[in-house]
């Protein structure tokens, strides 16, 4: 009696790890699968629009053909401005909580902040600079499309500057000292080096997190049909344009909005990649 | 003789001077540097307080106007200037809920796999695929879900849903009317696929880092895998799972545009989660541009104020959470 008990526990007990094992499987299948069924139909919907005719003409009006030179233009101007204002803060904030403040109240203060700035909603962060840039001025402008993505490079620089800095060895640092070399020498000519690839992907992540970013630019830097690279004016950007197309009602633009998410999507994809790369060559050296 | 020594003393002295020159500049330049980077890092305190009293100052008008009542109102109205947050707060919820719904037992499923059944040479590739997609821009999420998902919805699982338990009594309310497509129930379903790989990226990390002794004692005892994972990887690993979790409903409740393509924007509460509704973030998305109107404009920046609220204290707590099992680990 005792003996079958014991059976019929044991069965019960394998089958109810067989049914887990099988629903992991399942997820995993699932989970991944649903996300290849998007890069696929992205890939399908995307490539058949994708031509020269892409990079080198404006967006059209409806019902004609056009490229997306314009956008794609706007968007590596707002980019360029996004690093060019966040990295440096960022950098020089992470410093600070690697290097001189490493056990302050501050530093810890400041990466509790920073973390919830790293995922906070990004469309606040567009109305932030509509209310200190946009409406204080009275237009929508480039600058404006630039400094809200800035707020959104400067979290990630600051994370990944502070875990490489971290990272670097004190035997560097106290070797640097024992030759005399001031503090702040050391930690550009030293410690800067020494997590150099760490640090630039840190802002290779940034530009791929604020390549796709639309909803801060929706009321910053506003959108442009037309050529303008002028940035007082509101200019156009990739991820606006597909919003804007692909919620149209004409074919020629939701085609042209797919191959913008396609191209959106490979150059994402090429960031992560190489930074990821980058960062397991650091290691091997 | 004295000569010589006037001038070696000389000679002395004026090297002195410049070495002592060159350590002012120095020590100058080092604390020049020290107080960059202590000042970059107060302006990171400083950025949040900016965007906290900005949106304070930008949702005054709203807050004078409508008081208290604007949380709990029904009304959208820009015509008469009437405006409550009330159906925007609850599509924000009800999306987030039904993603995490979805989302939390996949992923803590996908993380069990990858930790504890995957075969090793398989756990590098599907660990870098999830992170890789954790990165996708939100707004591929949105047009694949307008152009693929919204409708394959709307011809496959929506009737499916309205047919069979839209005739259950009690939660037939939840599943009625047409199937439109677009809607609280796509956006939610969207959102679960957006958070996915956040979830199962930290739910993997927590599980890999319980310490292998347990779980080999639990083994050794008898167990098997799924007896392990419930009973020790999972109360061990309870702290961070949470935190992650909480990690991906902050995404969840911010998120813009995946949700502002299929949501619909219609400001009311339905019954029907297949119904259009609208999110917070929608709200903005959809109106901030057209907003005429101060007061219009304010009620849509306390919105984003309401929203940002909420989300600092659902990241605080996933943060706070993340942090105490980090020391634990560490």
């Amino acid at each position: 009696m005792p003996d079958t008990v014991l059976a019929s526990r044991y069965a019960g007990r394998r089958r109810s790890n067989n049914a887990a094992t099988a629903l992991a499987f399942a997820a995993t299948i699932v989970g991944v699968g649903w996300l290849v069924l998007i890069l696929g139909s992205l890939l399908w919907q995307g490539f058949s629009g994708l031509s020269l005719a892409v990079f080198t003409q404006m967006t059209p009006p409806p019902g004609s053909s056009g490229g997306l030179l314009n956008p794609i233009v706007g968007s590596l101007i707002l980019t360029f401005i996004a690093v060019a204002i966040g990295t440096p803060i960022g950098i020089l904030a992470g410093t600070y909580m690697a290097e001189y403040g490493r056990y302050d109240r501050l530093t810890s203060v400041v990466r509790f902040i920073n973390d919830i700035l790293l995922s906070a909603p990004s469309i606040v962060i567009g109305l932030f600079i509509y209310e200190v840039m946009v409406a204080p001025l009275g237009h929508f402008s480039g600058w404006a499309g630039g400094v809200a993505l800035a707020v959104l490079v400067i979290p990630v620089v600051v994370r990944t500057t502070e875990d490489m800095l971290t990272l670097v060895p004190d035997a560097l640092r106290e070797a640097a000292t024992s030759i005399g070399l001031p503090r702040s020498l050391a930690i550009r000519h030293i410690c800067y080096r020494a997590a150099r690839a760490g640090m630039v992907t840190g802002v290779l992540l940034a530009v791929a997190r604020i390549s796709g970013e639309t909803a801060p630019l929706l009321f910053t830097s506003l959108n442009n049909q037309f050529w303008s690279t002028n940035l007082n004016q509101p200019i156009a950007s990739l991820p606006v344009i597909i919003f804007q197309f692909a919620l149209s009602p004409y074919k020629d633009w939701q085609s042209l909005a797919w191959t913008g998410a396609l191209i959106i999507t490979l150059a994402v994809l090429a960031l992560s990649i190489s930074a990821r790369a980058l960062v397991a060559t650091g290691k091997q050296s | 003789m004295v000569d010589v020594a006037l001038q070696s003393r000389a000679l002395v002295s004026a090297e002195a001077v410049t070495r002592a020159k060159a350590l002012d500049r120095l020590r100058l330049g080092d604390a020049a540097f020290r107080l960059m980077t202590r000042s970059a890092a107060m302006g990171v305190l400083a950025l949040l307080s900016a965007v906290i009293i900005s949106l304070i100052a930008g949702s005054l008008p709203a807050i004078k106007t409508f008081g208290f009542g604007f949380l709990v109102s029904e009304s959208w109205n820009p015509v008469t200037e009437k405006f409550g947050a009330l159906p925007a707060i609850y599509g924000t919820i009800l999306t987030s809920f039904i993603a995490m719904l979805i989302a939390v037992p996949i992923g803590l499923m996908i993380a069990f796999f990858l930790t504890e059944l995957c075969p090793p040479w398989l756990r590098r590739p599907i660990g870098i695929a999830i992170e890789l997609l954790a990165g996708i821009p939100s707004i591929i999420y949105g047009i694949w879900g307008l152009f693929v998902f919204a409708p394959f919805l709307q011809e496959t699982l929506q009737p499916f849903l309205i047919n069979t338990l839209g005739n259950v009594p009690g939660i037939g309310s939840l599943f009625a009317g047409p199937p439109y497509g677009i809607g609280m129930l796509t956006s939610g379903l969207i959102l679960a696929i957006m958070v996915l790989p956040f979830v199962t990226s930290i739910t993997r990390d927590v599980f890999e880092a319980v310490p292998p002794v347990l779980k080999e004692a639990a083994y050794g005892l008898g167990c098997t895998t799924w007896e392990v994972v419930r009973n020790v990887v999972l109360p061990y690993a309870r702290v961070g799972v949470i935190g992650g979790v909480m990690l991906g409903l902050g995404r969840a409740l911010g998120e813009t545009m995946a949700v502002t393509f299929v949501i619909g924007n219609a400001h009311r509460i339905a019954a029907s989660v297949l119904a259009p509704g609208t999110t917070i973030s929608a709200t903005i998305a959809n109106e901030f541009t057209e907003a005429v109107g101060d007061l219009y404009t304010s009620a849509l920046i306390t919105l984003g104020l309401i929203l940002f609220v909420i989300t600092f204290i659902v990241l605080a707590i996933a943060r706070y959470l993340l942090m105490r099992i980090e020391r634990r680990i560490g």
